[in-house]
């Protein structure tokens, strides 16, 4: 185990996860992966550029040429159509894309930061706080996620807001239903890993147990946050969007959101107008798959001899105890130490 | 069997032995009585929990009177209001109250129309059960079948095509799904209603019944009309699809791994050394210990079906408990929004518990 830290330290930042897991991967699995990947790329890139991509701005109206009016069939002025409110579709879908990229990034930003810090405390100390804290996780980890989410966007925004609070308050919201999922990762990871001769040692030598905590724990119980990370990306678009179709979310004069655009298609689909649906919905569709089959493959491929197993823990249960097997994805035979071997070459 | 069991302990996530054996090991290992006890007591803290940070967190915002009558009454009206109910008092105050009238049962009264949470809950509940009873067959018929389809053609085209699906059916959000479906087979096909859990004229039919149940297919099977069933039946067909594909992506990716691992155990090798038939193997021996890990899942999934409960109930206007809390959060109704979040609480725990029991009666490993 102690080599393994140190094979850790020299890895340096140029051995991303991702890239290591493209070269071991073959056949399907490696289809999987670079299709997750190149769906995640083009979500990304939308989201970057839509100011360059879209036709007209996710609130505009009107034109030159006039009003868009409201509901039209696509035509070649709007290659999606127009919604109900008058806006045009295509543009609405790709601004979307920047919304939900904002979200994700803040939300998964804040949890595995909040998560990340609340398990290693808890599971480095231990104790009756630990214990308070196993019991308050497991409480907010079996409610049902869409309801906790509905609570906290009423709390932070009182319902609709402005494009940064609704941002800030969508992300917030699906924050706090993550923290458990990162906290029961690392705090597993951790109780095992202090448990081992280096950080033992580490204690004999007389480091501090902050030093031990970011030096020698933190290093070794994060290898498994960029499995749960893509998964709960994938998830966070899902709650945001259904936050949004609940009706809370950003208003649309100040920036596009696609579960809020798919509320107002409810009514659209009931006198056959498919396009204010179809579009948004499939954009939803398009990025969670996306991330989930990125999720997904990193999953499989990061420890063969759980590989069978990992699958079938779909639920986001399944992930989370991933970690808790006691040897990772680091030292985890051919995997692993191919991984390990080429970082070294490389150098 | 000192070693299979074993062998059986360290697979946390794997099918355990045959069905027969737990029963066999349940009288020696004795500690399912304690862990029951155990187990339900853990209840209440998760209860506890919920509920202090619900009640909490939605005062953060103030008082739900102001909320949802601050634009309409002026300011010494609205204080009366305020005063009427308690709402300027003390916050502790407030809190203590408040759980002593969760425990008397009293979930406060909606301010909107003002009826206690309690009955709307009564009311609604029976719709959702419902539709979440309806969604869980659809996801046992498409996922388990299918799982074991892919299990048995592992890394075949029929086995990436379900992987595929099922990835599909957790990436596709119920209220798209749903849309999609309407769109298809009730606007464009015109094969089944657009919205609603029936008819007027069946629903008229039902309510004249003497305590009509609030589950609709059970009323309308008491009606003894056969066009009143078939017309609920119609209605929830796509509610159904929509909120039970959700789930069977998530059974069929857990049977297929479950069953390609029992397939590769010690007593199917011990079988097929005999003799026994790849397809006879898997029907008989892989499959059916390859069930068990579901029941376990099920919990998890009442958390997750509920939560889509809420959004299939808004996109077919299925009045039930998901549709009454979007129509009270749009009223900015802040009580009836907390009790009926504490309620599905208490509901979300109650029923972990009984499946954890059961998971500890079928699967000796669960337990502590």
């Amino acid at each position: 185990m102690a080599t393994a830290t140190a094979v850790r330290h020299r890895r340096g930042r140029r051995d991303l996860p991702v890239v290591r897991q493209l070269r071991q991967s073959v056949g399907l699995q490696r289809g999987m992966l670079v299709a997750g990947l190149v769906l995640t790329g083009v979500f990304v890139l939308t989201a970057i550029f839509a100011p360059l991509l879209a036709p007209y701005s996710y609130n505009q109206l009107s034109d030159a040429a006039g009003s868009f009016g409201a509901q039209q069939p696509p035509s070649s002025q709007h290659l999606l159509g127009t919604t109900v409110g008058g806006y045009d579709v295509l543009s609405r879908v790709i601004w979307g894309a920047r919304t939900a990229l904002y979200v994700v990034v803040v939300a998964v930003v804040l949890s595995i930061f909040a998560g990340v810090l609340l398990g290693l405390v808890s599971g480095y100390f231990g104790g009756w706080l630990d214990r308070i804290m196993v019991v308050l996780a497991d409480a907010v980890y079996a409610f049902p996620s869409l309801l906790l989410a509905i609570v906290m966007a009423i709390v932070i925004s009182g319902g609709q807001s402005k494009m940064w609070g609704g941002i800030l308050a969508a992300a917030i919201s699906i924050t706090v239903i993550y923290i458990p999922q990162y906290f029961r990762v690392v705090r597993a990871e951790t109780v095992r890993i202090k448990s081992e001769a280096f950080v033992e040692s580490a204690k004999v030598i007389g480091a501090g147990h902050w030093r031990i905590m970011s030096r020698h724990v933190l290093r070794n119980a994060t290898r498994t946050l960029p499995l749960i990370l893509t998964l709960n990306a994938s998830e966070s678009i899902a709650t945001l969007a259904g936050l949004g179709f609940l009706g809370f979310g950003i208003e649309p004069t100040a920036a596009a959101e696609w579960g809020f655009d798919l509320n107002k298609a409810i009514a659209d689909v009931s006198s056959g107008i498919w396009w204010t649906a179809l579009f948004p919905g499939l954009a939803i569709v398009l990025v969670i798959l996306g991330l989930t089959l990125v999720g997904e493959s990193l999953n499989d491929l990061a420890d063969p001899r759980l590989r069978t197993r990992r699958r079938g823990g779909e639920a986001p249960a399944g992930v989370a105890e991933t970690a808790v097997v006691p040897g990772g994805t680091l030292d985890a035979g051919p995997g692993g130490l191919a991984g390990i071997e080429e970082s070294v070459d490389r150098r | 069997m000192s070693t299979s069991t074993t062998e059986i302990a360290q697979t946390d996530a794997g099918p355990a032995g045959a069905p027969a054996a737990p029963r066999r090991r349940r009288g020696g290992g004795g500690g399912l009585g304690s862990y029951l006890v155990i187990r339900f007591l853990l209840i209440f803290p998760t209860i506890f929990i919920l509920v202090t940070s619900v009640f909490f967190l939605m005062r953060l915002t103030g008082d739900p009177i102001t909320a949802a009558l601050g634009g309409r009454l002026g300011p010494e009206q609205l204080a009366e209001r305020v005063h009427q109910a308690g709402y300027d008092r003390p916050i502790l105050t407030q809190y203590f109250d408040y759980l002593g009238s969760l425990i008397r049962g009293d979930f406060g009264t909606t301010i909107s129309d003002r009826r206690p949470v309690i009955d709307v809950f009564m009311t609604f509940g029976a719709a959702t059960l419902e539709l979440a009873v309806y969604a869980l067959i659809v996801a046992f018929l498409v996922g388990i079948p299918l799982g074991r389809l892919a299990a048995y053609h592992r890394d075949k085209w029929p086995d990436a095509v379900f992987r595929v699906f099922a990835i599909l059916c957790y990436a596709t959000p119920v209220f798209f799904s749903g849309l999609l479906l309407k769109l298809v087979f009730a606007v464009q096909l015109g094969w089944l209603p657009v919205q609603g859990r029936a008819s007027t004229g069946a629903e008229i039919q039902m309510e004249s019944l003497p305590n009509p149940t609030g589950i609709y297919l059970i009323d309308a099977i008491r009606t003894g009309d056969g066009a009143v069933v078939s017309d609920v039946l119609r209605h929830a067909v796509l509610p159904a699809i929509a909120l039970g594909l959700l789930t069977a992506g998530v059974f069929l990716r857990l049977v297929r791994t479950n069953v390609i691992g029992t397939l590769g155990m010690g007593y199917v090798e011990a079988a097929r050394s005999r003799g026994v038939s790849e397809r006879r193997l898997l029907r008989k021996h892989a499959y059916r210990p390859a069930l068990i890990p579901i029941i376990t899942v099920i919990g998890l999934q009442i958390a997750l079906l509920l939560g889509g409960a809420v959004l299939t109930e808004t996109t077919f206007e299925w009045r039930g408990l998901g549709f009454q809390l979007t129509h009270y959060l749009q009223a900015r109704d802040f009580v009836a929004v907390q009790g009926m979040v504490v309620l599905l609480a208490v509901i979300v725990a109650v029923t972990n518990f009984v499946v954890d029991v059961i998971a500890a009666l079928i699967d000796p490993r669960v337990r502590y």
